[in-house]
């Protein structure tokens, strides 16, 4: 059987690519939201973080035989605390600004963490094995899934949902959205705002490092992974809407799954898709398809 | 009487000149060689810091053997992979700091950019780290010289090797830039010829991150080969994703230009059995082992072919400045034309009238882990493929500079 001469066969195995493709962006952009929407910083040294989770994890298992598993908890708590550090000491001092300086100081911030690793591991990167339990796959008739990549769908959604969950639906998330609507307020009925403002970052760079150890098996880990793939992510924030949770997860999915049949009718424009559709929602919708105006 | 004493006086005049001519003749009282490379992006695990080093050890170990009477100096600089960056670099090294010489260029584009500010300012390029054709044909100068490789004779040995031992259906992953293009087609024509069959390929953006799309295109079009046209990180992660999708080894993988810290990055676990061309193994004999020893105690790091023949090249270029007496382009040039090259990285080595070096090139198979002794051990060298057939024969040539 066939759909616009592509049989159903590959299309069905493109659109599960797709989705794959799309819970890393789905977690990316997750994460990028959650600090907007919060601090109204733009992250950029997301890319960088995400690359630093799939190095710790890399390092945790060649030079402390730290399996997979346990880096899945504990590189996003590293690098998570790397965050916490940076926006004490840095990040802190420019909420009051233009979005731009937060945006150059983790652009610089960026550059700085891939020049380090760039220097410490070169650039052809290093190999990081698909763990015993995950490895092999299924054969699902139309095609071979990874189990892997199975597992990955799973864990990025899960954490997702989860993330939405906590904001939307908790305690704790409706003192981080009353926060950043009125902070003085906040502060007053006796709630540590400041504390609760290091926490989200804090919390949106653990999202990146977990997506980048859930990428370390697939992709060659190197200090570049994050940069290719961040222009896309903002890409994808930009058309859910700047700061909206679901609607950066969403986006995320979808996307992916665009990507993915572009690449069955014209894999040349699979790495512009994304923009062009963020150029027609930036024209018909601005503040994005989730995005409040 | 005066005009003997004229005479005698001219003599010793013109004796005094002659023996000068012995001593080099170097503008600025010192051969100055420019390294122009990759030093921070995706090539500069192939050629950038390791180049550098290659340079100096070539310029130390020169003034050691061959103890010269003029001065060398080296500089060098990042060309980021951007040829407007690269030219402007290369002249203001030319103009205001007296560069004799503008060597490396990984990358093809700034290649054929220096080639250009060389030519105008009558200066010598030395190129080992791009790949593309082009360089010796359409876009040849009398000023140039690529020394290492290029994409015919990567492309030629490998799928040659492949398409005679079996591998008659391809389908090739092709990076989707000149490059990439190149590539394809210069291993199209192999296999064609060796009596195989393309039955497809797949344009990728480059860079990418994600193949499985695309490998999943190349395991239903059922070729028995898979022939990746592309090069550095592309090339890393489709081999490992194939191997995630069970494509290998039911499918098996060419790569068409590997280097071997591609093959150290990935592991031989997904890279086993695979058929690459080089132009140098540090493990080939005991002259390449001396050689690389030295270099890896620098490094921490086996040298690449880029690396070899940037310390190759530059010997070479050194040794025909002093046998020129001067470092005048056009001398220089057609003394290392003349001179063949030999040394523990090429026998007989020649440069062409169309700036091609032509060397014996080498067909490796990766080995399995279990075959591997110690470490960086990974290729059995299955073919020498010699000089004559490993590059593009001057007949096919499309240089101006070929007469025919």
């Amino acid at each position: 059987m066939e759909i616009f001469g592509i049989p159903t066969a590959l299309l069905g195995s493109q659109l599960l690519v797709g989705l794959i493709n799309g819970s890393f962006y789905a977690i990316l952009s997750l994460g990028l939201a959650i600090i907007f929407g919060l601090l109204n910083i733009i992250n950029f040294c997301h890319g960088a973080q995400y690359m630093m989770g799939a190095f710790v994890a890399w390092i945790a298992l060649t030079r402390f035989g730290i399996s997979y598993w346990v880096a899945l908890i504990v590189a996003p708590l590293i690098v998570g605390a790397v965050g916490v550090v940076i926006e004490r000491l840095m990040l802190r001092r420019l909420y009051k600004l233009d979005h731009l300086y937060g945006l150059l100081l983790t652009f610089g911030l960026a550059l700085i963490f891939e020049g380090i690793f760039r220097d410490q591991f070169g650039i052809s990167g290093e190999s990081y094995e698909v763990p015993e339990l995950l490895s092999g796959g299924v054969n699902l008739g139309f095609m071979f899934l990874p189990i892997y990549r199975g597992w990955v769908i799973v864990a990025s959604l899960t954490v997702c949902f989860g993330t939405w969950y906590m904001i939307e639906r908790t305690k704790l998330g409706a003192y981080l959205r009353a926060g950043t609507e009125n902070s003085q307020m906040v502060q007053a009925l006796g709630i540590n705002v400041p504390l609760l403002i290091t926490f989200t970052y804090g919390y949106g760079v653990a999202l990146a490092a977990f997506a980048g150890v859930l990428a370390a098996p697939i992709f060659q880990v190197n200090p570049l992974m994050g940069s290719n793939l961040i222009i896309v992510v903002f890409a994808v924030v930009v058309i859910g809407g700047m700061g909206s949770i679901m609607g950066s997860i969403l986006t995320g999915l979808g996307l992916g799954l665009i990507e993915g049949l572009t690449k069955v009718f014209y894999p040349e424009a699979s790495s512009v898709v994304v923009f062009v559709i963020m150029v027609i929602v930036l024209l018909v919708r601005p503040a994005g398809l989730f995005g409040k105006s | 009487m005066l005009s003997k004493k004229f005479a005698t006086t001219a003599c010793a005049a013109a004796l005094a000149a002659l023996s000068c001519g012995a001593q080099a003749q170097v503008s600025g009282g010192s051969v100055k060689i420019g390294v122009l490379t990759d030093l921070s992006g995706t090539y500069s695990d192939l050629a950038g810091s390791g180049a550098v080093l290659a340079t100096k050890m070539a310029i130390d170990d020169f003034i050691a053997n061959e103890k010269p009477n003029f001065k060398i100096e080296m500089v060098s600089a990042d060309h980021q992979n951007k040829a407007d960056i690269a030219s402007n670099k290369a002249r203001e090294w030319i103009e205001r700091e007296g560069v004799d010489t503008v060597t490396e260029l990984v990358t093809t584009s700034t290649a054929l950019a220096v080639m250009k500010v060389a030519k105008e300012k009558d200066r010598i390029v030395i190129m080992n780290g791009p790949a593309s054709t082009p360089i010796t044909n359409e876009q040849c100068n009398d000023v140039s010289v690529h020394y290492t490789y290029d994409t015919y004779a990567v492309a030629n040995g490998t799928a040659k090797a492949v398409t005679t031992g079996g591998g008659k259906t391809w389908f090739f992953l092709t990076a989707d830039y000149a490059f990439g293009q190149a590539l394809e087609k210069d291993a199209t024509a192999v296999v064609t010829a060796n009596g195989g069959k393309v039955l497809g390929s797949v344009r990728h953006p480059f860079p990418g991150s994600d193949f499985s799309s695309f490998l999943l295109k190349a395991q239903a079009s059922g070729a028995q080969v898979i022939g990746l046209a592309n090069a550095g990180a592309d090339t890393t992660n489709a081999i490992k994703q194939a191997s995630e999708f069970g494509i290998t080894p039911k499918q098996s993988l060419a790569g068409l230009l590997m280097f071997i810290t591609d093959i150290h990055a990935l592991g031989l676990k997904s890279t086993q059995g695979m058929y690459l061309t080089e132009g140098f193994y540090w493990d080939r004999n005991d002259e390449t082992r001396a050689w690389s020893k030295r270099f890896f105690d620098k490094q921490k790091k086996m040298p690449t072919m880029v690396q070899a023949g940037q310390y190759s090249s530059i010997y070479h270029y050194l040794k025909a400045v002093k046998a020129a007496g001067t470092d005048d382009t056009t001398k220089v040039m057609a003394m290392m034309k003349k001179t063949p090259i030999n040394d523990f990285f090429a026998k007989n080595g020649q440069i062409r009238e169309d700036g091609r070096m032509v060397h014996d090139m080498y067909l490796m198979q990766v080995k399995k882990p279990a075959d591997s002794k110690y470490p960086w051990d990974y290729y059995t060298i299955k073919a020498v493929i010699p000089a004559a057939e490993a590059f593009q024969p001057l007949s096919l040539s499309r240089c101006p500079l070929i007469k025919k």
